[in-house]
């Protein structure tokens, strides 16, 4: 059990790129995550689990680390909400495409959350990260004191910071972007997710109709009858194919591309406060700025201090930040199109599987006497 | 239906190949003149109306010079195509015609096959021509009916809420005691219900199962007489198209009915008087009808004994059909109705989708992004037809059988009407009997007279009467056994065609996934 861990830097014994979370376990009502990483010696693998409460001492560690310069010019990699293993309407409607697959949606999205901070330069080298993917103890469950990036605690006041100009025609510019593409991508996680749960829904339909006709099954020796009979069997299989065609489709829609427009809809929106922290540094330098001015010689001495030592956290924060974003950039067009590239791939497959399907089925169907 | 290739088909005339240029009914009224009927289907093919298996395994099964282009509201058998669709849930599905002439083994259908799926999707050139058991077993039969009804062009005429729709209604047959090979003649809706009232009431065509008509709608004519152009009544014309259709080829494919005078009015008088008394014949109206009907059997107070148990065991099997078919339209209809939202989430997607791509500036994950939005518009289109296909395959044929159904029990209500007459007549008889026998005694000669005329008169009457019961006890059996028969082909005829349209549907489906991989991939 570790106590308060300081942010020692130290390199990662584990390679960050390959972490999985293959399982996940309800016990109560709490899911438990199996994280498996590979060792960099080759020497085998870390097996440990891992609580929702144990990811979030991770992000809070992450959080604090105050002695590294810049550190709120990072954009860091989002943690999906908390999760219970019977989460309240309210829960779903928050996780959005997490909340299906039993799961699976899920646990991908904390797998990409170790892998993001594992292979990140700066934050790989937190030992919380060591400790969290490595000790077969769980991580210490002390309350990590408070830090600002608690967003929910920022007040009103506060939140009217976000619109103001920026000084830097490239931050405007990007901030302006961000905007959009943080609306647009949660707008078309939201739309694809109503997609989903329609096509759940036709599949559920489909299942009935071949259920009903079961029912129209009759014993007897009539020839129509039977005739009829056997003619609602195979309609029945037919509908039961069609459901588990329109079930594999709503499936691969969920773990390829809903979870990727979900992963980008909150990674923009990790850099929507990685921009907001800067923009409220800024707001900072410019108030020191004119303290620094209209100060009285009495005074003047601190405030130009105080000027100078906001100037340079500003600018070590701007730094860091541009190359967060070019890095951020990358990372996201790789990953949509993995996600593209997946989906597309998995639905030629379902759409092939099902025509032969369904060819199957008409020329049986054709067959009949 | 057997596959084509499997049988000896009988020789047919030169198949036609169907020009996509030909009249179709849709546009404007083309006129009796000219060839409303263009296909490659052999004219002696069996109009059957209820199911239409030649359809299936022919050539382009469009009878009636079938367009691909929307709106097109030329009759199918059954109404029951995607074509039909395209009025039904948008307008101009141009792409759909052009996906359709690239699917697979199409080979000479050109395009005028179109969009109906339900065109013999994977048929060989060795089937082109039209074989089917259905023909076959006609001419073994010597049963064959030469008679094709289609009914289309739904113009709205008049104006406020007087307007009403005429439909054409086109015949072709090779039957001499039409006036001539080819006629149309325009109809409204309370035509096709006068139709039924003066067949239901026919002594000659009692026991007979006589098709039902839709049924009348206030609401849906509401919005018609305001204004045709809106989704919905479009959605209700076209519905209402596909089932007059479906309802007069039931019609003509009943050998008596076909025989009617009336019918043959119907198909041929340039005026029809408009009927009245049509009033009545609203929904429940049918409804109402049809409860009667076992209400009938249920309060009889002198039970039937039967000779054998098959009319008592038909009714109960007809009960419980009803029952199955509702819940199973009840469920269809559950089924259209999430894919009619899916088809609204999915086009609110691919817009959400394209903003997306606008939005963005890496080049290719825009472009992608596009596509992607693209791909879900042309998703958006076959979720539509889809769902126009449940909808017209599937619970349109169920709400026609159960309707059908109405018309069985209804058919067992007048044989139990004909048992009764003739029980009320032979105690009549016997009550005229024991008068005349009191008479004797009295010794009142001028009144005996007139009591034996009485009872001469009864005798006649219970005779009568009786024959007119046996008869419509061998006319109920023949017509459930043809009617069993008939929902068998019927439905199987249905799951083809559905089935061939899902197979078109996956299939264009795979050709989206196809074109869209490059461009995920080429995302850098």
């Amino acid at each position: 059990m570790m106590e308060e861990v300081k942010e020692v830097v130290s390199a990662l014994s584990v390679h960050g790129h390959n972490i999985k979370i293959p399982e996940v376990v309800t016990d109560g009502d709490t899911l438990t995550f199996l994280v498996v990483s590979q060792k960099l010696s080759g020497t085998g693998e870390y097996h440990v689990y891992r609580t929702w409460d144990d990811f979030e001492w991770l992000q809070q560690h992450l959080f604090s680390q105050e002695d590294v310069p810049g550190i709120q010019g990072i954009i860091f990699p989002p943690l999906p909400a908390k999760a219970h293993v019977n989460p309240s309407a309210k829960v779903m409607k928050q996780l959005g495409f997490l909340g299906l697959g039993e799961w699976q949606p899920y646990c991908k999205a904390l797998e990409t959350f170790l892998q993001q901070v594992a292979t990140h330069k700066i934050l790989s080298k937190n030992k919380a990260v060591e400790v969290f993917l490595t000790s077969s103890d769980a991580p210490g469950r002390q309350k990590v004191k408070k830090n600002i990036f608690n967003r929910l605690s920022q007040a009103v006041e506060e939140m009217r910071k976000e619109g103001h100009k920026d000084v830097d025609e490239f931050f405007q510019s990007e901030r302006d972007h961000n905007l959009v593409l943080t609306g647009c991508s949660k707008t078309a996680a939201e739309k694809f997710l109503d997609v989903v749960l329609t096509e759940q829904k036709v599949a559920v339909a489909c299942g009935h109709f071949s259920a009903a006709l079961h029912l129209c099954v009759e014993a007897g020796e009539d020839p129509d009858k039977k005739a009829f009979s056997r003619l609602c069997v195979k309609i029945s299989e037919v509908f039961d194919s069609m459901k588990k065609n329109v079930t594999s489709v709503a499936e691969n829609n969920m773990k390829t591309l809903g979870l990727g427009l979900d992963l980008e809809s909150r990674y923009q929106e990790a850099e929507r406060e990685m921009l907001f922290r800067r923009t409220c540094k800024l707001v900072e330098l410019e108030n020191a700025k004119r303290n620094a001015e209209k100060a009285k010689p009495v005074k003047k001495a601190v405030m130009e201090e105080v000027k100078t030592a906001t100037e340079t956290e500003f600018q070590q924060i701007c730094g860091v930040s541009k190359q967060e974003i070019s890095r951020f950039q990358g990372v996201r067009v790789k990953m949509l199109q993995q996600a593209l590239v997946q989906w597309c791939e998995k639905q030629l497959l379902t759409a092939k599987e099902s025509a032969d399907q369904f060819n199957q089925h008409l020329q049986a169907f054709r067959g009949m006497a | 239906m057997a596959a084509s290739s499997d049988r000896n088909p009988p020789p047919f005339p030169a198949t036609e190949e169907p020009e996509p240029g030909l009249p179709d009914m849709a546009d404007g009224d083309s006129d009796e003149g000219e060839d409303i009927f263009v296909s490659n289907s052999n004219p002696v093919s069996v109009s059957r109306g209820v199911s239409q298996p030649d359809r299936v395994n022919d050539e382009p099964p469009d009878l009636f010079g079938e367009e691909e282009e929307a709106g097109s509201t030329t009759a199918k058998s059954n109404g029951v195509h995607s074509d039909d669709d395209n009025d039904l849930f948008a307008e101009a599905h141009v792409e759909l015609s052009t996906d359709k002439s690239g699917s697979s083994a199409r080979k000479d259908l050109s395009a005028s096959s179109g969009p109906r799926p339900a065109s013999t999707f994977t048929q060989s050139p060795a089937a082109m021509q039209p074989t089917s058991l259905e023909q076959l077993e006609e001419e073994e039969a010597k049963d064959s009916f030469d008679v094709d009804v289609a009914v289309t062009n739904p113009e709205k005429v008049g104006d406020g809420m007087n307007a009403y729709v005429a439909y054409k209604v086109s015949t072709r047959t090779s039957l001499t005691m039409f006036r001539s090979k080819t006629f149309s003649v325009r109809r409204r809706f309370s035509d096709f219900l006068g139709l039924y009232e003066k067949l239901s009431v026919k002594q000659s065509l009692h026991g007979c199962i006589i098709p039902l008509p839709p049924e009348k709608s206030v609401v849906g004519m509401t919005k018609v007489k305001v204004g045709m152009d809106d989704p919905s009544s479009v959605e209700f014309v076209e519905r209402r198209r596909a089932a007059l259709e479906r309802y007069l080829q039931r019609v003509v494919s009943h050998p008596s009915l076909l025989q009617d005078p009336d019918v043959r009015e119907f198909l041929e008088r340039d005026d029809l008087p408009r009927a009245v008394n049509t009033q009545a014949l609203s929904g429940a109206g049918f409804l109402k009808m049809i409860n009667k009907a076992s209400d009938a059997v249920n309060k009889m107070t002198i039970k039937m004994n039967e000779s054998d148990t098959w009319f008592e065991d038909k009714f109960q099997e007809v009960e419980t059909e009803d029952q199955q078919l509702r819940k199973l339209h009840a469920v269809v209809d559950s089924l259209v109705n999430h894919r009619k939202e899916l088809c609204g989430n999915t086009a609110v997607f691919a817009k959400s989708m394209a903003m997306l791509g606008n939005s963005e500036d890496n080049t290719a994950l825009s472009r992608a992004l596009s596509q992607l939005a693209e791909v879900e518009d042309k998703m958006e289109q076959l979720h539509q037809e889809q769902a126009a296909s449940d909808f017209f395959i599937f619970a349109e044929l169920l709400a026609d059988y159960i309707r059908l159904l109405g018309a069985v029990r209804g058919c067992f209500d007048q044989r139990m009407r004909a048992w009764q007459r003739w029980q009320e007549a032979q105690s009549t008889l016997q009550k005229k009997r024991e008068a005349e026998a009191k008479l004797l005694w009295a010794n009142k000669p001028e009144k005996l007279q007139q009591a034996k005329e009485e009872i001469t008169e009864w005798e006649a009457r219970v005779t009568q009467y009786e024959r007119d019961f046996d008869r419509i006890g061998m006319t109920v059996r023949k017509e459930v056994l043809r009617f069993e028969k008939e929902k068998a082909k019927d439905f199987k005829s249905q799951i083809i065609k559905y089935l061939e349209a899902m197979l078109q549907s996956q299939q264009r489906l795979v050709k989206f996934w196809e074109a869209f991989l490059p461009e995920a991939k080429a995302i850098a």
